[in-house]
């Protein structure tokens, strides 16, 4: 009984892990400067097929993959930060809507043109593929390695939040944008590197993602809509919020399919539903 | 606009007067019936998509309430009209009646929610709730028939007389009646008091209440009638295809009409009937047997219409004949 138990919860809070990466870098970038990006796992998706072509066209090993995963989401992102996304900070929520969603259709169906609808086969190193038996209880390799991953990721990012300038710079244009600038804060530069690190950790998510939900181009818009659940049940801009709701919602997805299955992900859009009427700036959020 | 604004009334009359371009445009849609008489199905398709598109007008174009789900109303619809008739009462009218009953008693209980909030919980709460019914109608398969689609829908002629048949004639005229019927009413309640202060909410829906006009109240109001609207289209749909599927709920469709009323442009009436016309005109002649590459033009077009014609098509040409009409005044 409590076998079982602890499984459900511990790849509950893999899959947790792996929205929180997936999710974090749009919940900064939303609080900062309220811009809403539909657009944010198609980043995500680009990092996955980075990944792909790298492993499967030039054999490179996983590992290898994953920092060019991380980069090519975060410099395809700044690219289009500066062209498009800047034009619409003042614009109204339809707009930056309207605007992100049409990104993210052109993504899917050029990730559609490219490679096919297909979705993309990529084969683990040894290591990451068998289990670990830890106190006679059995835990996937891959997802210890997924959540080994993000704890990482978690602890670099609040010390560079909390401990470096330009996370003061960040935080200062999270709570008050107009009274940051008004200091000589650099708001927009700071706001370009904060969007460029939070696709590329969507990049990164996309890349670890592959072996957990596979990877085909409606990936960009299966997962958005639980990044935007993590996002806007966590609170807008806060770190601990998204951890916490990405946490939240991989258990409850994960145990809901193990112990309903018939219920599928009806459970999840109503903790959601239910999360948000209560509390509407996100269970962590100021606003 | 050099509309003489003595009162709020001459104002709203001098709205209400017919426009001989709106005479043309609806004297326009009786051509399929002659010039394209293969097409009658694609034209009542399009009819149905100009109902749906009207009602997210009237809550997004009017009242600013930006929605995902509203396919959620026009799913109920649907599939209200579709499980009566399975069950063995396929009168059309009646059938229409109720998908707008369900779609408005469902619109209803979800308004009081939706008038609460702005901005991305807004967003966040009309999406949820798209997804919640979506999730639903998949497993409740022994109502719906899941992701199979609603099978053995049977529609009775109408008014005993006119049968539904093959080339789509029944199905035109009873789609394109209804649109006219339901853009009618639309029209009148936007040329209205009630439509103005509309307009006055979504600019600032703070200061609404302090001239008169609650802001939740009317939201709750719009959103309902809006919901009955995509009902009756839902409904339609049902009817002439006789069948449903899980994709009439799903989060494509909230997107697709969406992108229909952007197109044409918002707060108009027109604007989605015409972005109607063109999308599915567009996705007939394009989409083929690869509707993934269909949604690439879809998206670039988005992406042009949101940089550079913020009002869409309609608003473009409105925009273009004051310009023409200023530099003609001043020759």
């Amino acid at each position: 009984m409590i076998g079982p138990m602890i499984g459900v919860l511990f790849d509950g809070f893999a899959y947790g892990m792996l929205l929180f990466l997936l999710s974090v870098g749009l919940s900064v970038t939303l609080g900062m400067m309220n811009f809403v990006n539909l657009a944010h796992c198609a980043f995500a998706m680009l990092g996955g097929y980075v990944t792909v072509t790298l492993m499967n066209s030039f054999n490179w090993p996983f590992f290898a993959t994953l920092p060019f995963a991380f980069l090519a989401a975060a410099l395809v992102s700044i690219v289009f930060e500066r062209l498009l996304y800047r034009r619409l900070y003042g614009a109204s929520d339809l707009d930056q809507v309207l605007l992100t969603i049409g990104l993210a259709f052109v993504a899917v169906a050029v990730a559609a043109y490219v490679y096919g609808t297909i979705q993309q086969p990529v084969t683990m190193p040894g290591y990451l593929r068998g289990s670990v038996t830890i106190f006679g209880l059995t835990f996937g390799a891959y997802r210890l390695f997924l959540v080994g991953i993000a704890l990482v990721v978690t602890l670099l990012l609040v010390g560079m939040l909390e401990y470096t300038r330009f996370g003061a710079t960040v935080r200062a244009a999270v709570d008050n944008q107009r009274m940051a600038r008004g200091l000589g804060i650099n708001v927009d530069g700071a706001f370009a590197l904060t969007f460029a690190l939070g696709s590329g950790l969507a990049g990164l998510g996309g890349a670890l993602a592959i072996e957990i939900v596979g990877l085909d181009p409606s990936f960009a818009f299966t997962y958005l809509i639980y990044v935007l659940i993590v996002v806007s049940v966590g609170g807008l801009g806060s770190i601990g919020g998204s951890f916490a709701a990405a946490t939240l919602i991989g258990i409850s997805d994960v145990a809901g399919k193990y112990y309903v299955p018939h219920l599928g992900a009806f459970l999840i859009y109503l903790v959601m539903v239910v999360l948000l009427m209560w509390r509407p700036a996100g269970l962590f959020g100021k606003r | 606009m050099s509309v003489a604004l003595d009162t709020p009334h001459t104002y709203l009359e001098s709205q209400a007067r017919w426009h001989p371009a709106e005479a043309a445009f609806w004297l326009a849609t009786l051509l399929p019936f002659w010039l394209f008489p293969d097409y009658l199905v694609l034209a009542s398709q399009i009819a149905i998509t100009a109902l749906f598109a009207l009602s997210l007008d009237l809550i997004l174009g009017y009242a600013g309430i930006v929605s995902l789900g509203h396919a959620a109303f026009f799913g109920l619809g649907a599939y209200a009209a579709g499980i009566v008739s399975k069950y063995g009462w396929g009168e059309p009218i009646s059938g229409l009646i109720l998908g707008a009953i369900v779609a408005g008693i469902v619109g209803y209980i979800s308004s009081v929610v939706v008038a609460r909030f702005r901005h991305l919980a807004l967003i966040m709460i009309t999406l949820g709730m798209g997804l919640l019914l979506h999730e639903a109608a998949n497993s409740m398969g022994w109502l719906t028939g899941g992701a199979d689609g609603l099978q053995g829908v049977k529609i009775w002629p109408i008014f005993n007389t006119f049968r539904f048949d093959l080339y789509g004639y029944t199905a035109y005229t009873y789609s394109l009646i209804v649109l006219f019927l339901v853009f009618l009413v639309a029209r009148r309640l936007t040329n209205s008091p009630f439509g103005l202060s509309l307009r006055g909410i979504r600019e600032n829906s703070v200061r609404m209440p302090a001239v008169g006009a609650p802001s939740r109240a009317h939201i709750r109001k719009i959103y309902t009638i809006a919901a009955v609207m995509a009902g009756i289209a839902g409904a339609l749909l049902a009817q002439t295809t006789e069948t449903v599927s899980l994709e009439a709920l799903g989060f494509q469709r909230s997107a697709d009409v969406l992108v229909i009323l952007i197109l044409g442009g918002t707060g108009r009436l027109y604007g989605g009937l015409v972005g109607a016309v063109i999308f599915m005109i567009a996705r007939d002649q394009f989409s083929g047997s690869t509707p993934q590459f269909w949604y690439f033009w879809i998206g670039a077009l988005l992406i042009l219409v949101v940089m550079f014609l913020p009002n869409g098509i309609l608003g473009g040409i409105a925009k273009l004949t004051a310009s023409w009409r200023e530099r003609r005044g001043r020759a």
